[in-house]
């Protein structure tokens, strides 16, 4: 993620600055999304194309539906979890 | 992901650096919380189905207790390994 903007943060006026923490807000979604599509492709595959053929198979196609689906499940079991256990650590 | 905090308070004004500091701590969950599904993932799916049945589901909440207890204990060997030295 590139940081490194040109704006002079120091002499930011109200709006501008508004424009800033959009840019940044936009940039870290961006990344996060990236960052699943990633994870999802790497994990889907090797779950689903055990050997890749000439073309995706229509029970490969299915495999990658459902795998996609289960690893959001996934990803929600986690974050609950971890929320939890932080919410309890800091008690 | 992540980015050099500003240090100097007068160089970014005070709303700017709660903002950054915000959106850093969210990085980092997001961070932990893509870590943690992918080692809780490999652990614990089999092939996945039209569902994610009650024991997959245990298994990955069991899997990020555990993951965080054994990056406890590795904080607490390590910190007596430190004494050691």
């Amino acid at each position: 993620m590139d940081l490194s903007s040109p704006h002079p943060m120091n002499k930011a006026d109200g709006a501008s600055k508004e424009h800033m923490m959009d840019q940044l807000r936009q940039q870290i979604a961006v990344a996060n999304a990236t960052e699943l599509l990633q994870k999802l492709s790497d994990k889907c595959f090797k779950k689903c194309v055990t050997s890749p053929g000439t073309s995706l198979g229509n029970s490969e196609q299915k495999c990658i539906a459902m795998c996609v689906d289960r690893y959001l499940d996934s990803w929600n079991v986690v974050s609950k979890s971890y929320v939890q256990r932080l919410q309890k650590e800091r008690q | 992901m992540s980015f050099d905090m500003p240090t100097k308070s007068n160089n970014v004004d005070h709303e700017m650096q709660q903002f950054l500091m915000a959106e850093q701590q969210k990085a980092q969950i997001q961070q932990q919380l893509h870590a943690l599904t992918d080692v809780c993932w490999e652990k614990c799916m089999d092939k996945p189905r039209d569902k994610l049945d009650y024991r997959t589901e245990s298994c990955i909440s069991n899997c990020v207790e555990r993951f965080m207890d054994t990056t406890k204990a590795i904080g607490v060997r390590l910190q007596q390994k430190y004494k050691e030295m």
